[in-house]
């Protein structure tokens, strides 16, 4: 399909009149034809894959919350007796295996529509929870609509530095930025309120380009499925553990703790490791199908490892086959991965691909750089 | 499986409350769930207990109900889920058995052509198939105060609610005359043949007549319905309630029937559609779109759904406009629709649509 999708929005105002003389096309050598044929591509992985679901892609994700369950009760179970040591830390390791497993394998694919297909109510994107704070319907907003619409567009994709961390030259430094490792390190560790702030988009209400009143469903929403998560973590399954209820409570704190560590991780890794670009808002206006591809191919990094080292990363390791294809269930990407690799030789395309410990370790060392202006690094 | 221990509803809502804020956020269900597919707080679900093939293109399924189950009235049906390769679907089923044995209860599905959920169950239906249920539904029932006189009359698989009734009213005693009139192309596609005889032996209020379209003299009435087969089957035919299921033009005829005789107040239809009635996909853009909630309908004219939606002055809720966050994701009862993405058109019933990216290609009943 090569006509030009539109993406009109109350927001972000659709448009034609100037295209920008740069274009991710032209830095790469397409041809705007190569660049629909790369796309037409893309479009016949998609069918294909598409045409070829079935039982084996709801065995696998049934598998994968029945195993997500049995971890969360066993992991709850132990922390029963959380004064015990050995309980407390098998305990906390199951139930921050159940969280990273919900939030990343099942939550944020379910809640991409991947399983829409199946009409299973269990499954449904549009009604799908998952277990951090941050309520699934502003989630679906902030990410599936934002952030994989305009990714990696410098001032529109939110996911950009979060609204709190400078992540890219394009953004203009200010003094505060100096803190940027100190937001990054705090970030990580409360990721998960973090991610539930996101779609106020505060920043945009301190600027004054959003109206308060437009805050108040949102927080009332944040308040429920917050007050809900905390009821449970903090309060709920604490007293059922009678003299473990301290210990309970660390042990339920720490498995928050480490799912918002590793889900930090990954998620950065997948847009911000060296070579990843960005762009501009205007040299995306009025961007066809087979140009967004190229965006999402181009912004996106993937990670390399294992297959239990995919599914703990709700195979965001394959970010970039994630990001040309949400929607589609996120085990076949391994699969999808040999064929995108092979497009992207055949047309000179870079396909981001390295080691979790080089990939987040550039990415710390970008947190670290843009602290500082661009021009001093320059002058140096 | 046995359904040992399955929970009996309904639970106190006061513990549904704290498993549910314990197993916040996917609620307790998503729990029980692993442990029987069958098991839940709120749900209705079964399990068949029995698979019988009684003709060639039907199967009875002997179901066993969870807790939830709240029962039926005699001539009611409930939309039936089942899971065929990883996809759900739906259907309604009229219960066949008495409305006084509700559990195991059982239903007949006779194969439709190219229809998904018979055609599979026909197929493949043994025990252990899990189901889903919705509640019972249906105002084809029987009065509280059941009529002297009745006449239920059915064709092909309309057969089940009238068998329901016929089934409830010989467990009540009940002694006024009833005549069931079956209609079949032949002997062999009738269900139920042999228990329907038993049950006219062994009530003499009960007659039972036959007729077998494409088997003449086989039966005790030969052609289609008219008002002679009326009178064979009571001759008191106006002094009765009579109870018709099944194909269109049998309704058709029995409505005929009682509007030339002013008694249509005495007259209950059940209509059975075997598929859902859509316009045929037409080429280019075509059809009209309703959209249920709001009672706004548009011409197609080639744009997309959620085009044609916000061409209403309705404004769903909606992201990216080309197909990938389902921020759009609306249902839709039926309709036939075209993929802007891959060119395919496609005739649905009862699923989500992107309305972003798919185009009328036929009339569409959307739930906004």
């Amino acid at each position: 399909m090569t006509s030009p999708i539109d993406r009109p929005d109350s927001r972000h105002e659709p448009g034609t009149e100037s295209r920008s003389e740069s274009s991710p096309a032209l830095r790469h050598h397409l041809t705007p034809d190569q660049v629909e044929k790369f796309g037409a591509e893309l479009d016949a992985i998609r069918m294909r894959v598409l045409a070829g679901l079935g039982q084996d892609d709801v065995d696998y994700i049934r598998r994968v919350i029945r195993c997500q369950r049995g971890l969360e009760v066993a992991g709850r179970g132990m922390l029963q007796l959380a004064l015990l040591p050995p309980f407390w830390l098998g305990g906390v390791v199951s139930l921050s295996l159940s969280k990273i497993l919900d939030n990343m394998e099942i939550g944020h694919n379910v809640m991409h529509g991947q399983f829409d297909w199946t009409g299973d109510p269990s499954l449904a994107s549009g009604a799908f929870e998952w277990d951090t704070v941050c309520p699934a319907d502003q989630w679906r907003h902030s990410h599936n609509f934002l952030h994989h619409t305009f990714t990696n567009v410098v001032g529109k994709d939110r996911d950009l530095g979060y609204g709190v961390l400078r992540m890219s030259e394009g953004q203009e430094w200010s003094p505060r930025d100096l803190g940027n490792p100190v937001y990054a390190f705090l970030l990580a560790a409360l990721f998960q309120w973090g991610v539930m702030l996101h779609d106020l988009e505060v920043e945009r209400i301190a600027k004054g380009e959003r109206p308060w009143d437009e805050l108040r469903p949102l927080v009332r929403g944040i308040a429920r499925k917050a007050g809900r998560q905390t009821l449970k973590d903090y309060v709920l399954f604490p007293l059922l553990s009678g003299p473990s209820f301290l210990a309970n409570l660390v042990g339920n704190a720490t498995a928050n703790l480490a799912r918002n560590l590793w889900a930090f991780t990954i998620i950065f890794c997948g847009h911000f490791p060296d070579g990843v670009e960005e762009f501009t808002a205007e040299e995306t206006l009025g961007e066809t199908r087979g140009e967004w591809y190229l965006r999402q191919l181009l912004g996106s990094a993937n990670i390399s490892g294992g297959p239990l080292f995919h599914v703990l990363s709700g195979n965001l390791s394959h970010q970039i086959e994630h990001h040309l294809f949400p929607d589609l269930p996120a085990r076949r990407y391994a699969e999808i991965a040999e064929e995108v690799r092979a497009l992207c030789e055949k047309y000179g395309l870079p396909y981001h691909s390295a080691g979790l410990g080089r990939q987040f370790g550039s990415v710390v060392r970008r947190i670290v750089r843009l602290a500082l202006p661009s021009r001093a690094l320059h002058a140096a | 499986m046995p359904l040992l221990g399955t929970p009996r509803a309904p639970w106190p809502r006061r513990l549904v409350s704290a498993l549910d804020a314990l197993a916040t956020p996917h609620g307790i269900d998503r729990y029980l769930e692993l442990v029987d597919p069958t098991w839940s707080v709120r749900e209705a679900r079964a399990v068949v207990t029995e698979a019988r093939r009684q003709t060639a293109g039907s199967v009875t399924l002997t179901l066993a109900p969870n807790g939830n189950w709240t029962g039926f009235e005699a001539g009611q049906h409930t939309t039936l889920t089942v899971e065929i390769d990883g996809v759900r679907h739906s259907r309604c089923y009229s219960m066949a058995t008495s409305a006084h044995r509700r559990d195991p209860f059982e239903l007949t599905v006779k194969r439709q052509p190219g229809g998904t959920v018979s055609s599979y169950l026909c197929a493949s239906a043994r025990p252990g198939l899990r189901v889903g249920l919705s509640p019972a539904q249906g105002d084809f029932t029987l009065p509280a105060a059941r009529p002297d006189r009745l006449v239920l009359i059915s064709g092909g698989s309309g057969i089940t609610p009238v068998l329901s009734m016929l089934r409830t009213l010989c467990d009540e005693g009940h002694t006024g005359p009833v005549a069931f009139v079956h209609y079949s192309l032949r002997a062999d596609d009738m269900p139920y043949r042999t228990e329907l005889d038993r049950l006219a032996a062994d009530h003499p209020n009960v007659r039972l007549l036959r007729g077998f379209t494409e088997e003449p003299g086989q039966g005790e009435l030969d052609g289609l319905f008219c008002d002679a087969h009326l009178l064979a089957a009571d001759r008191a035919w106006r002094d009765a309630e009579t109870y018709v299921c099944g194909p269109a033009p049998l309704m058709a005829s029995a409505r005929a029937c009682f509007e030339q005789e002013g008694l249509v107040d005495r007259l209950h239809l059940e209509a059975f559609t075997p598929t859902f009635p859509v316009s045929g996909p037409g080429v280019g853009p075509s059809g009209i779109v309703r959209f249920q909630r709001s009672g706004a309908q548009i011409e197609a004219d080639g744009r997309t759904l959620l085009e044609l939606a916000e061409a209403t002055g309705l404004r769903p809720t909606h992201g990216c406009r080309m197909g990938i966050c389902h921020t759009c994701t609306r249902h839709m009862s039926r309709g036939t629709l075209r993929d802007l993405r891959t060119g395919v058109t496609r005739t649905a019933a009862d699923t989500d649509v992107q309305l972003c990216v798919h185009v009328p290609a036929g009339d569409v009943s959307l739930d906004l």
